[in-house]
């Protein structure tokens, strides 16, 4: 049981010192009136170096990460993170250079950036990408102000609704409130996919447009996506591309020609940039010719062989956040996409897609799959066998799955699948470990049925137990 | 290069043992109008060598900090980096691991989230703070949401007084309509009460002021304060996390939210981002936050355990019905603050605040004996502005001499000042100022 | 699954129980079983207008999250405290334990809410409906 950080207190213990100094110094009161200075110090825990450095070592052995092994996280597109990316955004002229530095002592890093927008936009079959959003979900955001703002600008001033199939993630009706629209939720056909009619019944003048992730959340391409733009846009709406499962597509398909209007890009999932434990990310935003003049300011311009930003954008929606972007992870996403090139891209995507239809028609014998046909680069299970035999949930198979030495896949997402499992192997996942998944996941289907006491009470190798939840949220305990 | 480890010939197999004839039998649901008739055309893949040489080349085109002292801060801070924080953060088990959803398996993610808001507790005072959000500018834009949302108003008063970029990000979350921005004025470099103080009425949801302000100045807040919560208003304040080695915390001045830019914590300033935006609030507030929470519980042994908690408050669960959408936080810079802080410690962070300050009273100090001009006779924290007509040139003529200068106003220098800066940095600083060396 | 005789029901899952223009407003057990365990309580202010329809509170549980409705219009005029330092009774005793106390402007809004027996045919519909 590690002890906090607080609990490991020792005065006198730490060392930090700065060089020596010889400002003569008069009293802080004199420079700085007393009403503005602090009474108490804050409680900071007092820890020699050797032991801060064991303190973090002890927590990361308690942490599970890609490097640990497979984490078939659905929606997440958990693939390796190259190791030269790391030592990249870590050169100093990348990781010690201050965003308000004049432009010419900068030219790497606008380059870099005005490199990035350049393929990302190849990518994506878009005109323009912003680089500035820090998350999917805040490139949600202001791909949603964006929709807005067109519209605004076009004293179109009747649309207030955005439509939302009832397989998305949750950022995308969040988003649709956050921005002040409201949600008109479009249902899923038997097939999983949006239903046309249902469709054309809520489209109207009043739509500002329609938030997609394609494939779904379901790992199931919109085959009818043609048909889909052409209503939306018939309807006077915008489409908007999620792209959480862009990794399942990029350099097949493109967005872009598939009619949808703007799109944001994870470069945390498909850009093998790291998550982080929950972050930082990266959101870029790409829209078609017609609507780079809302885009967030500054963007990046080119004169010449002078790379410059361009702050003069009037229609711009403003800012999302400040400086430029999540700049160190765009650094991982570009030597990610150097390194791939156009072969390596559609490579990793076709392994992708290859690795979840491995998986899915593997594990079809031993749990419900309920659109079973091909997917993408991730598919939905469910326990719903397990459930019947022996009310396994979807839950106990998780957890059971850490004592295989896994991460669980995705669970109970999405909502419109009851128990749901949702698996995204990804393309940097080898035969023997997907073989070596699979096995596990037929032992806990066995497991389930002869031994079913071992699932419902997993998992059993991991430091701690289940968690008391219902506790933690009635009696919130959130500092030490 | 390809990071995909399966083989031609295994791939091969791995189809034939689905039944499949090539790659191509898998995107036979997308029609083939849709599909991209060629190669993307972004060249050929790189080897590991060629990028890294490319990618040297290209950081080579900067200027960084390294090379030069610089004297620029407007939020963002060159404060030193101790070794033990790269050291740390490359251990993959934190940096390539996901959002901590399953709690077994996460506990370090977890604790060191919890020891986090812990820390950001203690550093503002306040009773509980989130796992962090993308930067101050967006986290201060979401504590503007949040009053709207407590106080059912929508009048969000900002200060001129604060950076410009977080008043254009606050400006661009109001479009939604969950909240309406009014400025207040600034006068001689701090918050005009006069001005403002009139402006508080009934319909205010909050006041949103920086302590120390864009341009370094400390605000008198006491009044705004009691003004504020006499119309059932809630403060708001921006904080930068080192000044608050020597300066009054949020909490006591009476704050109800605290929301700033973490980056000064140990973060680079890697032209720009990745930074964290930190967030505290009272305990009435607690369910009102945005972003991930980690709290403690007790496992089925009962040992002391971390999990994510009061997720009802957030976009997976409350969908269309959430105040915020994010999703993510900034972990690896909240763990990055974490570090910092316990490698400098309690005594090192007053030292850096103070030594940070020292270093521009004594700029300042010498600034004046040459007959320069301070724009604004204002009690400071480590950044002021210099008078001067033509600050871009000022800043070309510093970088002939070896320095990056200060950040651009109308009409004045704005420098910075941190720990890593020396006394005879500052004297050739103003000696380029003052003319005496000459390119 | 409990349904209690002698009260109003909406289809939003609350319960009225009527005495003379007062209307003390709860959760059903239909609710609170599928809430799951409730962590809190968001309870409406004293003297509030309400609309029938309105929000008049908001129930969180460990994964759910689900707002509550008034069945009435009129004025809130009592709370329960107690639900917020122990939103468990919620899960306990749904009918024991009323949210709130409106005081009814308007008792033709009574004429739209259910009687025990269609709501539980109301229950066992969504029931089905869920599977």
């Amino acid at each position: 049981m590690p002890k906090l950080l607080i609990e490991k207190n020792v005065p006198g213990s730490n060392a930090f010192a700065l060089p020596p100094c010889d400002l003569n110094m008069s009293p802080l009161e004199d420079s700085i009136p007393s009403q503005f200075l602090r009474q108490d110090a804050p409680r900071i825990p007092e820890l020699s170096e050797v032991e801060a450095v064991r303190h973090y070592t002890e927590l990361s052995h308690r942490a599970y990460g890609v490097d640990d092994g497979l984490y078939p996280l659905g929606s997440c597109t958990m693939k390796y993170n190259p190791k030269i990316n790391e030592w990249a955004a870590r050169l100093p002229g990348f990781a010690h250079v201050h965003p308000y530095q004049p432009a010419r002592t900068v030219q790497g890093c606008l380059q870099l950036m005005s490199e990035t927008e350049k393929m990302l936009c190849e990518i994506a079959g878009m005109d323009r990408f912003t680089l500035q959003p820090a998350a999917g979900a805040h490139g949600e955001m202001t791909g949603a102000m964006i929709i807005k703002a067109y519209h605004t600008h076009h004293q179109d001033h009747k649309r207030t609704k955005m439509l939302i199939p009832d397989s998305a993630h949750g950022t995308n009706p969040a988003t649709t409130n956050v921005v002040g629209y409201k949600v008109v939720e479009l249902k899923s056909n038997a097939d999983g996919l949006i239903d046309l009619d249902d469709l054309r019944a809520k489209m109207d003048d009043e739509v500002a447009g329609l938030m997609l992730t394609n494939p779904n959340t379901l790992g199931l391409f919109e085959k009818d996506i043609d048909e889909i733009a052409k209503i939306v846009h018939g309807g006077g709406g915008l489409l908007y591309y999620d792209g959480a499962n862009l990794n399942a597509i990029m350099g097949v398909a493109r967005p872009g020609d598939m009619g949808f209007d703007i799109v944001h890009v994870n470069l945390h999932k498909t850009f093998s940039t790291p998550h982080g434990g929950g972050g930082p990310g990266s959101g870029p935003v790409g829209v078609k010719a017609f609507l780079a003049d809302y885009l967030p300011m500054p963007l990046i311009k080119k004169e010449g062989e002078e790379y410059s930003l361009d702050y003069d954008r009037p229609l711009s929606i403003g800012r999302v956040r400040s400086f430029y972007g999540n700049f160190g992870v765009i650094v991982k996403a570009y030597a990610y996409i150097l390194a791939l090139g156009s072969e390596g891209i559609r490579d990793a995507c076709e392994q992708a897609v290859l690795n979840a239809n491995y998986l899915r028609i593997k594990l079809r014998d031993d749990y419900h799959i309920p659109f079973d046909r091909l997917c993408k680069h991730e598919f939905v299970a469910t326990s719903r066998k397990q459930m019947e035999e022996s009310h396994i949930s979807t839950l106990d198979i998780a957890k059971r799955l850490m004592d295989y030495g896994y991460h669980p896949p995705t669970v109970y997402f999405p909502l419109i699948v009851k128990e749901a499992l949702m698996v995204e192997p990804t393309e940097t996942e080898s035969r023997e470990r997907l073989d070596d998944f699979i096995a596990a996941m037929q032992n806990i289907a066995q497991e389930s049925r002869k031994t079913p006491d071992i699932v419902l009470s997993a998992p059993h190798s991991t430091v701690i137990k289940r968690i008391d939840e219902v506790q933690a949220a009635r009696n919130p305990i959130v500092r030490w | 290069m390809r990071y995909t480890p399966n083989s031609a010939t295994v791939v091969r197999k791995m189809l034939q043992d689905i039944g499949l004839g090539s790659m191509a039998e898998l995107y036979a649901d997308i029609p083939d109008a849709l599909k991209l008739s060629r190669p993307l055309q972004l060249g050929d893949g790189l080897t590991e060598m060629s990028l890294r040489g490319h990618l040297k080349t290209m950081a080579a085109r900067n200027i960084s900090v390294e090379d030069m002292p610089c004297f620029l801060g407007a939020g963002a801070y060159d404060h030193y980096i101790p070794a033990v924080l790269e050291q740390m953060l490359q251990r993959s088990e934190f940096y390539t691991a996901y959002t901590p959803y399953q709690p077994e398996i996460s506990q370090g993610i977890l604790q060191s989230i919890f020891e986090y808001q812990s820390l950001i507790c203690e550093l503002t005072g306040m009773e509980v703070a989130n796992a962090s959000m993308y930067d101050g500018a967006s986290a201060l834009a979401e504590a503007g949401i949040i009053a709207c949302s407590v106080t059912r108003k929508l009048r969000v008063i900002v200060s001129e007084t604060i950076h410009p970029e977080y008043l254009q990000t606050m400006k661009t979350y109001a479009k939604s309509g969950h909240m309406e921005i009014v400025t207040a004025p600034a006068k001689d470099g701090v918050t005009d009460a006069e001005a403002l103080l009139p402006l508080i009425d009934g319909q205010i949801a909050a006041l949103v002021v920086q302590q120390p302000n864009f341009f370094g100045n400390l605000e008198e807040i006491g009044r705004l304060e009691q003004a504020v919560h006499a119309q059932k208003g809630m403060l708001i304040m921006a904080v930068d996390p080192i000044s608050l080695g020597i300066l009054k915390s949020p909490a006591e001045w009476g704050v109800d939210i605290v929301a700033g830019e973490g980056q000064s914590l140990g973060n680079p300033l890697s032209f720009g981002g990745p930074y964290l935006g930190f967030m505290a609030v009272s305990e009435k507030n607690m369910r009102k936050m945005p972003g991930r929470i980690v709290g403690q519980s007790l496992d089925s042994d009962g040992k002391r355990s971390f999990v994510l908690t009061l997720q009802a408050r957030e976009q997976h669960i409350r969908r269309e019905k959430a105040n915020s959408n994010i999703c993510s936080n900034e972990a690896l810079n909240a763990l990055t603050a974490s570090i910092y802080l316990t490698v400098i410690g309690p005594q090192g962070l007053r030292k850096i605040a103070l030594r940070s300050h020292q270093l521009a009273l004594y700029a300042r100090d010498n600034l004046l004996k040459r007959g320069f001009k301070i724009k604004y006779d204002q009690p400071f924290f480590r950044e002021f502005i210099v008078s001067c007509p033509d600050p871009a040139a000022i800043n070309e003529k510093l970088l002939q001499h070896g320095i990056i200068g200060g950040y651009e106003l109308q009409d004045g220098l704005m420098l910075a000042f941190t720990e890593k800066r020396t006394q005879s940095e500052i004297d050739r600083l103003i000696a380029v100022l003052g003319g005496e060396l000459h390119a | 699954m409990k349904i209690q005789e002698g009260l109003y029901y909406s289809v939003e899952h609350e319960w009225l129980r009527v005495e003379d223009d007062k209307a003390y407003v709860g959760i059903t057990d239909f609710a609170q079983q599928h809430l799951g365990d409730i962590v809190f309580v968001e309870l409406p202010e004293l003297d509030e207008a309400v609309e029938a329809g309105g929000q008049i509170g908001v129930i969180e549980s460990v994964k759910a999250v689900s707002s509550m409705f008034s069945p009435v219009s009129g004025t809130i005029i009592e709370v329960n405290e107690e639900l917020e330092n122990a939103p468990e009774l919620l899960n306990e005793d749904p009918y024991g334990q009323h949210i709130a106390v409106i005081k009814m402007n308007n008792t033709a809004d009574l004429d739209g809410l259910l009687n025990e027996t269609q709501y539980s045919e109301l229950c066992e519909k969504e029931e089905q409906g869920g599977e």
